[in-house]
């Protein structure tokens, strides 16, 4: 099968100096919902640039639905719809109008445009602000605009930088909702965030970019997989006077009132509670600590500035 | 892209420009017939009374052409160099450029818009000039050809400027300090036989005066410099700048990273 993205050796170096993109390499299949995870400054919307061509690269192949956008950029591109991070519209022109202006870039005629971009302002809960300057529109609003912007000529591949970047819970979660909807009728969607929470919950396949370079590549289930430890919060009644000694535990104290304990993944816990009971400390409430993925996240991304700090130490000596 | 869904990008981007200068016509094309009218008033009536026939007409009816043509290439230009520097200063030109428009259309539609401001306010101008002056059409062939010419070639200056500034101080300093004194110099409001010879010789090469001359023929049938040397400058002239914005669009420069 074509995969709806494939990138090949990927690099981009940024005034001769900058090597943003190492060599990069990935596929991605029809019908995904992928997540591109990576810290700040990782080369995540440098390769959502490129792949958009609004970032030169230096050297590789972009291939979208086996459409190379170096010499078959117009197919390519008619895939293609792309959400990027900042706000890109004019702040002047109206929403319906900067919904249609994108259709007739796309070559859609008139009266298919229209009714595209009623579909999606729609869906979006939009149309009631269609004749309204973007400028006007909150920030939930213009991010959601720049979504119907890029759906309204129906690519089969979207593509989001951060989509849910300072919008509020609520919001956030009408999106994820939106988003799913649209990857369950066939869209690919990849998605760039910084909310590991929101790549647990949406996406099937993830990428973790760091320095350049792709430091894993699997789905979210199989990486959710490697994390070996879970840390459990416990609250006690009363304030706590000694930590709990639990064999085979480590035990830290977060407050007054709340230890956390590191647990195998898949161990019982009705030994620590056990423990707990004999030692006379009454638990009110317990919870998982942090979100899961976040931890392996910042576990392999550590991993990799290690890798990249010994690989220069050995350069130098 | 087929050839129908390029011709619908094309109309898409030139609606966009004529919207946009439509819209806030209070700082597009109300200025000019302001100032063409205080131009009239003041170099037509008041002082060309005094200064008699030039050229075989009236001193009014000799500054006329100039300053339709004077309106018609400093509206085209700022069309184009404030409406895609604005673009790229609020990033919308991204909506284009990540879809699959070639880049000549990009060009063009932009161009156009640039025409259709420098030809509202062409008419504008000429309609303001029939309260002072008659209309004469000596060559309606040239008159026309120049003008959309003229036009074109200053909405592609416009784009190339566009594409270089980096702030709006750079969109201004080119008309400022070298369209403004190129065209009070390029004959709008004298013949170059006044001028002494040295002057003669230099004003030759200022390519505005041509323009002027050359539509100045087309209405009136008068010129200080040769018609087909003009249509040959300004074809040539269109070509390269056309040519140089396609290459900044292809290679990105300014534009992508």
């Amino acid at each position: 099968m074509t995969p709806a993205l494939s990138l090949r050796n990927l690099r981009k170096v940024y005034n001769e100096k900058f090597e943003a993109l190492k060599g990069i390499s990935l596929d991605v299949m029809p019908g995904d919902f992928f997540a591109v995870l990576g810290p700040n400054g990782a080369g995540k919307s440098t390769t959502i640039g490129i792949i958009s061509s609004l970032v030169r690269k230096t050297s590789g192949t972009v291939e979208v639905f086996g459409k190379n956008i170096d010499t078959d950029f117009s197919a390519a591109k008619k895939f293609l719809g792309v959400v990027p991070q900042e706000f890109n519209f004019s702040m002047f022109e109206k929403v319906e109008d900067i919904v249609l202006q994108q259709a007739g870039y796309y070559g859609l005629p008139r009266k298919q445009a229209e009714v595209q971009t009623e579909k999606y302002l729609k869906q979006l809960s939009l149309w009631d602000k269609r004749h309204t300057p973007a400028r006007m529109l909150s920030g939930g609003m213009k991010r959601r605009l720049m979504i119907a912007r890029a759906l309204v000529h129906e690519p089969q591949l979207l593509i989001l930088d951060e989509p849910t970047a300072g919008v509020d819970i609520e919001l956030r979660r009408s999106m994820w909702e939106f988003l799913r909807e649209i990857n369950a009728a066939g869209t690919t969607i990849i998605l760039t965030t910084h909310y590991l929470e929101e790549a647990e919950s949406l996406c099937r396949n993830v990428a973790i970019i760091d320095q350049g370079v792709i430091v894993k590549n699997t789905s979210i289930k199989s990486l959710l997989q490697q994390l070996n430890k879970e840390v459990f919060i416990f609250d006690v009644q009363g304030n706590l006077q000694t930590l709990p000694s639990l064999a085979g535990h480590n035990v830290a104290q977060i407050d007054e009132h709340s230890f956390e304990v590191e647990v195998d993944k898949g161990q019982s816990l009705n030994a620590v509670f056990t423990q707990l009971t004999t030692q006379g400390f009454e638990i009110v409430s317990m919870r998982n600590k942090a979100n899961r993925l976040e931890e392996l996240f910042v576990s392999m991304v550590n991993a990799n500035k290690d890798l990249a700090s010994a690989a220069k130490n050995e350069v130098q000596s | 892209m087929s050839l129908q869904e390029q011709w619908i990008a094309f109309l898409t981007i030139l609606q966009k420009e004529i919207k946009r200068f439509t819209r806030i016509w209070i700082q597009t094309l109300l200025p000019p017939a302001i100032t063409m009218i205080l131009y009239f008033v003041i170099f037509g009536k008041l002082i060309g009374s005094r200064i008699g026939d030039m050229g075989g007409f009236s001193y009014i009816a000799f500054v006329a052409p100039g300053l339709i043509m004077m309106a018609v290439l400093t509206n085209s230009y700022a069309n184009v160099s404030s409406s895609f520097f604005s673009a790229k200063f609020q990033r919308s030109v991204e909506e284009i450029l990540v879809s699959p428009t070639p880049n000549y259309i990009i060009l063009l539609g932009y161009v156009m818009g640039g025409v259709a401001r420098g030809m509202a306010v062409g008419l504008i101008v000429t309609l303001m000039s029939l309260f002072f002056t008659d209309l004469h059409i000596h060559n309606w062939f040239i008159t026309t050809s120049i003008v959309l010419m003229t036009s074109i070639l200053f909405s592609l200056a416009g784009f190339i400027n566009a594409v270089y500034a980096n702030s709006f101080d750079d969109i201004s300093i080119v008309p400022t300090f070298i369209l403004t004194p190129l065209t009070y110099f390029g004959g709008v409001f004298y013949s170059i036989n006044l001028l002494p010879e040295f002057w003669q010789q230099v004003s030759v090469f200022n390519p505005i005066l041509h323009m002027v001359n050359a539509f100045r023929y087309g209405m009136l049938g008068i010129t200080d410099v040769h018609i087909g040397m003009a249509f040959t400058g300004l074809i040539l002239c269109v070509v390269v700048l056309f040519a140089v914005g396609l290459h900044l669009l292809k290679t990105g420069k300014r534009l992508r990273a």
